[in-house]
């Protein structure tokens, strides 16, 4: 049997009391109604501490009642379904739900931190500044204890098993924020015809009006609302999202949703995906996000019953649970007394109303009078008695300012504290562009900056707190916006209800309340209660020199929590600004950035997980590799086969095999990846020539040539094989992973530099599937299925190509070699590549033909000295730097790419890294890829680095181990000793070598 | 993220489209041997990088594969103008330090 409600009221609010839901927090069962949130639901229980502070380990309750709540974070749902981080004032409850504090370990009662105390002298304001001083090694202690203590939740450790999803739109006008103003933005906007988006992040519309008791012309709010909501329903243009939270403003009208569709249901009700996130492009933006209260900095204001008046209020007249028995409202203006007012018309006790002001004297204020509560003026609750539960507050007389303390204290017996700041409008997402927010001192607070979106803030947002003023200016908007779009003339046909509003006095401005203790001698006045930072941390930072509110935001962590200080920021600026001696608007604005609300990854990731997280690439090849047992190399999104292990073999035992078959005999590489650019027209050969170091104007159909592509800067870029097919026809081969940024660098100059030369690009890498022959055997293999050319090698040389029959296939075969040994590259068009790779295979049956994959060919090409682009070059090598000076045509008539800059004093100067081999003293030991290279281990730290290892593998074929490496000066250092010192502190001895292992004549290419 | 008109296709389309081709409007030199380092240097790496209007090059990488030349605000992110490879813009900087 769960518990009673002590909290619950009779009667009142929007909660169904014939539906009751039973859920648990903290394995506690608990019981409330269809209606409530977690937060109203654990108030209706007396459930008072809901969390433990961040850095201090204090007991907190229940704060807010909407997306600003700092306190009262839980972890919903356990297992691969849990989510952390949400704000209770935000989950709807349903049967069976199950909820946890966050934080607080071992539990939110009893605190292990706060018992041993030592927590919060680890954690003075500039810790995250002065934590990275601190040795490493004490880091380590800390951050244990810290990640266990301070977490905000914790991580499903298994994979989500919800679905999420995506939605595009493109409205004419998105309102942001159901309450009054966006509301009347909408029928405007609906009516004029426009195309109408309303999202708000509660589970109903309607913001303010589910929470009060104002009325409309002859209408109840509820009432009114009610009727507005159908109305809406009803227009066949308009789309409206309930718990839906726009979290992002971006450029160009790019808003972003996150509509949470299935959180509030029983799991077993919940059918789709479980959030949708709309990515809307809007022509109109109004932003109605309304306000948010503002606390008031007072000594141990976080003590569980310290709330905000307008929660109280929304708690009362939206859930009917009262928080408490006694309240004590404690404001600086004449809004909040309507706390009092409903608090008392629900029968419960009005202790007193504190009022900072020293004349009061409001309708609302005198409405008090009027009911017997008595309004205590001129003074201010500096203090609050109690630890888990307010028990008293203090309160003592103010100057006129609220800066200092006129006369003595007394305490003032209660259960509940609401107190009130004022308003602070949202103007997170009319930031979130870079759109500073501007203070304006009759609000006392920020109002949105101008923007050069086409938006505009309506309403409490834009610092209009009247209903009267939220129903026009939306009406306004609303209509304007739709008559931008086409809809409509723009003009609104808002007419005034006749209500009579209260009107209020000058509220005060009041930050920070004073204490009869100095700021930093006074028990703490919190600002930002999620990340426990106070007054006394904001000073200290003014005394320290900080001077910028960002750097101060750093150095306190004010507003860092997942609230983004929606509470605190305000507060904070004006007691820096005190501090400091300066006016708000001289120590700086407050700026937001996305998300509004913590969002989840699953959301923004939506279906592009797993296997559709990024396309993958097959050969036509791909299923033989597949079926012969290949691992896979990824290369960009092409699937590669690294190795083809036989049946036990190891990665290294599969390589050593594979490289001793191809120079023994003959293998076979899947080469389709690379890339391929069709290049014609009357120019190809002129402007291949000037995207090479070196010339193709002289190359004839039927021959290849190898080139080195260079950046402007003189840097290696790409490099590879273009094959001359016939007049003004070129084939260029790239490097796998380079294709398309060289098809686009090949435009780039073509389109902006040289448009009147005649040349055509055309990526053919899907168009041809590529099958390499490579090893001594590899004519014999290919004369089995190729009769209709002349094989032999003063026929077809190396860097050759020819159009010949293989295996029945019209083929391009290229002589060509990256392997070192005898090779044919046979090219046929891609539907045939299954065919051709099997028609070789058995072809070369009698020659044990083995498939090899990447992790041979590179151990192949590194014996001869072979760079690859990106592995051996880094975008800092220029062809000189990788002793490929041969390459450079020094004599070209048109000063290619790059060319100017080889000449750069920074490109000639002595001690640039240079490509050289290196051998091991040790045959058997291979260097980490990546190793850096120096002269003598024992020097001190830091030792003079000469430069690092690029490629390094194990040579069956020498029999020893081999690497290529980037060395200052290396070319210049034959035979030199050079160390690698380790991570693990082992240190291995080197000799600097030529970068070619294997045949340096390259006789066995060539025969 | 950022709505583009390519003036080729004569579309407005997302910014996923295209890729950034850096600052518009620097021509090759015509002899690059007869620049010093010190020239060479410039027309390499020196960059306006103003606060303000901004003249810089896309391609429509996912459409017709060109490259033209947008003038954006770097500030609000306002794109003014597009205008194909060859034009000049329509659009310039009030202030001093724009050069065109
Ligand atoms: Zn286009």
């Amino acid at each position: 049997m769960p518990p009673m409600q002590v909290n619950r009221l009779e009667k009142g609010g929007r909660v169904d009391r014939a539906d009751a839901v039973n859920f648990t927090f903290n394995g506690r069962p608990l019981q409330g109604y269809v209606g409530d949130t977690l937060a109203s639901a654990l108030l209706a229980n007396g459930v008072k501490v809901v969390a433990r502070s961040f850095k201090y380990s204090r007991p907190r309750g229940v704060v807010g009642h909407g997306s600003e709540e700092p306190n009262a974070i839980v972890q919903v749902a356990s297992g691969a379904a849990t989510i952390p981080n949400l704000r209770a004032t935000q989950v709807q409850i349903y049967e069976g739900l199950e909820a946890f504090s966050v934080g607080g370990w071992p539990s939110v009662d009893f605190d292990l931190m706060s018992v041993v105390g030592w927590f919060s002298r680890l954690m003075p304001p500039g810790f995250y500044y002065k934590t990275f001083m601190w040795p490493a090694r004490l880091w380590l202690t800390y951050e244990h204890f810290i990640r266990k203590a301070a977490g905000l939740g914790q991580a499903p450790q298994l994979r989500d098993p919800d679905s999420y999803d995506k939605l595009n739109h493109h409205c004419d006008v998105l309102i942001v924020g159901a309450g009054p103003a966006g509301l009347s933005a909408a029928l405007e906007a609906a009516s004029a015809g426009a195309r109408v988006i309303i999202a708000d992040e509660q589970h109903e519309m309607g913001g303010s009006l589910l929470s009060g008791k104002a009325s409309i012309g002859a209408l109840s709010g509820q009432q009114w609302l009610q009727d507005s909501c159908e109305q809406l329903a009803a227009y066949g243009n308009v789309t409206v999202l309930p718990r839906s939270t726009v979290f992002g403003y971006y450029d160009h009208n790019f808003l972003a949703i996150l509509e949470r569709r299935n959180d509030h249901l029983v799991p077993q009700l919940r059918t789709g995906s479980r959030q949708r996130l709309h990515r809307v492009r809007a022509r109109q933006v109004i932003l109605a996000t309304g306000a948010i209260e503002r606390p008031l900095v007072f000594a141990n204001n976080d003590v569980p019953g310290v709330m905000l008046a307008s929660s109280v209020c929304t708690y009362l007249n939206r859930y009917g649970v009262a928080p408490g028995k006694k309240l004590l409202l404690f404001t600086a203006n004449d809004n909040a007394y309507q706390c009092a007012l409903d608090w008392h018309a629900a029968g419960r006790t009005v202790v007193a109303v504190v009022d900072s002001r020293a004349a009061p004297d409001g309708p609302k204020v005198n409405a008090c009078r009027r009911a017997g509560i008595e309004v205590i003026a001129g003074h201010g609750v500096i203090d609050v008695k109690g630890k888990k539960a307010v028990n008293a507050a203090i309160v003592a007389p103010l100057n006129a300012e609220g800066t200092a303390l006129t006369g003595s204290s007394r305490p003032l017996d209660c259960d509940l504290i609401a107190c009130s700041g004022g308003w602070s409008p949202v103007v997170h997402l009319s930031s979130h562009n870079g759109v500073k927010p501007r203070w304006d001192s009759d609000a006392i607070g920020f109002l949105p900056g101008v923007s050069s979106q086409a938006e505009c803030s309506v309403g409490a947002a834009a610092g209009s707190y009247t209903l009267l003023a939220c129903l026009a200016e939306g009406a306004a908007a609303g209509a304007s916006a739709a008559g931008k779009t086409g809809n409509g003339n723009g003009e609104s046909g808002f007419v005034a209800p006749n209500t009579q509003e209260k009107t209020e006095h000058a509220p005060q401005a009041l930050f920070l309340v004073p204490h009869s203790q100095r700021t930093s001698r006074a028990p703490k006045q919190f600002v930002d209660f999620q990340l426990d930072v106070t007054a006394a941390s904001i000073e200290l930072a003014a005394r320290e020199g900080y001077e910028s509110v960002e750097h101060v935001k750093r150095y306190t962590a004010m507003g860092f929590g997942t609230d983004q200080g929606k509470l605190g920021n305000i507060n904070g600026i004006a007691i820096l600004a005190r501090a400091l001696g300066q006016d708000i608007p001289s120590t700086g604005t407050t700026m937001f950035r996305p998300c509004y609300t913590p969002t989840t990854f699953g959301a923004l990731a939506g279906r592009d997980v797993a296997d559709l997280f990024d396309p993958e690439r097959y050969t036509a090849m791909h299923r033989w590799h597949l079926e012969h047992g290949a691992q896979w190399e990824n290369v960009g999104q092409w699937k590669r086969p690294w190795y083809f292990p036989q049946s036990g073999e190891s990665l290294h035992q599969a390589v050593n095999r594979e490289c001793l078959a191809v120079r023994s005999s003959v293998g076979l590489l899947d080469a389709s990846t690379l890339g391929k650019i069709d290049i014609q027209g009357r120019d190809a050969a002129e402007f291949i020539t000037r995207m090479y170091t070196n010339s193709y104007l002289k190359l004839a159909p039927g021959k290849c040539r190898y080139g080195l592509m260079l950046k402007e800067d003189g840097m290696i870029f790409d490099d590879g094989v273009t094959a001359c097919i016939s007049e003004n026809h070129y084939l260029m081969h790239t490097t796998t992973g380079g294709a398309a940024g060289v098809l686009a660098w090949l435009e780039l100059w073509h389109q902006t530099e040289w448009p009147h030369l005649e040349v055509y690009f055309t990526s053919v890498t899907d168009h041809w599937s590529t099958a390499t022959i490579s090893g001594p055997n590899a004519r014999k293999v290919l004369a089995k299925v190729c009769d209709d050319i002349d094989l032999e090698g003063d026929q077809f040389k190396f860097l050759d190509w020819r159009e010949c029959t293989v295996a029945g296939v019209k083929a391009r075969v290229f002589r060509i070699s990256f392997t070192g040994e005898l090779s044919y590259e046979v090219n046929v068009p891609a539907h045939s590549g299954r065919h051709i790779w099997e028609a070789l295979m058995a072809a070369g049956e009698e020659f044990a033909i083995t498939p090899y994959g990447t992790e041979t060919m590179h151990v192949l090409r590194a014996e001869k000295g072979f760079i690859i682009v990106g592995q051996d070059t880094d975008g800092s090598m220029t062809p000189q730097d990788m002793n490929m000076d041969w390459i450079v045509g020094k004599n070209k008539t048109f000063s290619f790419i790059g060319k100017r800059s080889l000449a750069r004093s920074d490109s000639i100067r002595e001690g640039r890294k240079q490509l050289v081999g290196l051998r091991t003293l040790d045959p058997l030991q291979v260097l980490p890829e990546g190793s850096q290279i120096v002269n003598d281990p024992a020097e001190a730290i830091p030792m003079a680095m000469q430069g690092h290892v690029t490629s390094s593998y194990y040579s069956a074929n020498l029999k020893h181990s081999i690497a290529l490496a980037v060395v200052k000066g290396g070319l210049g250092r034959m035979g030199d000793r050079v160390y690698c010192p380790l991570a693990d502190g082992a240190v291995i001895e080197a000799e600097i070598v030529d970068s070619v292992f294997y045949d340096p004549t390259g006789e066995r290419q060539n025969v | 993220m950022l709505q583009i008109k390519c003036p080729y296709c004569q579309e407005l389309r997302e910014e996923d489209e295209f890729s950034y081709g850096g600052e518009a409007h620097i021509e090759r030199p015509a002899n690059p041997e007869a620049c010093s380092d010190e020239e060479w240097g410039a027309y390499l790496f020196f960059r306006k990088n103003p606060r303000g209007v901004h003249h810089e090059m896309w391609n429509h990488a996912a459409g017709c594969r060109r490259y033209f030349n947008v003038t954006r605000n770097t500030v609000t992110y306002e794109i003014l103008e597009s205008y194909p490879m060859g034009e000049k813009p329509a659009v310039l900087a009030a202030g001093p330090g724009e050069r065109n």
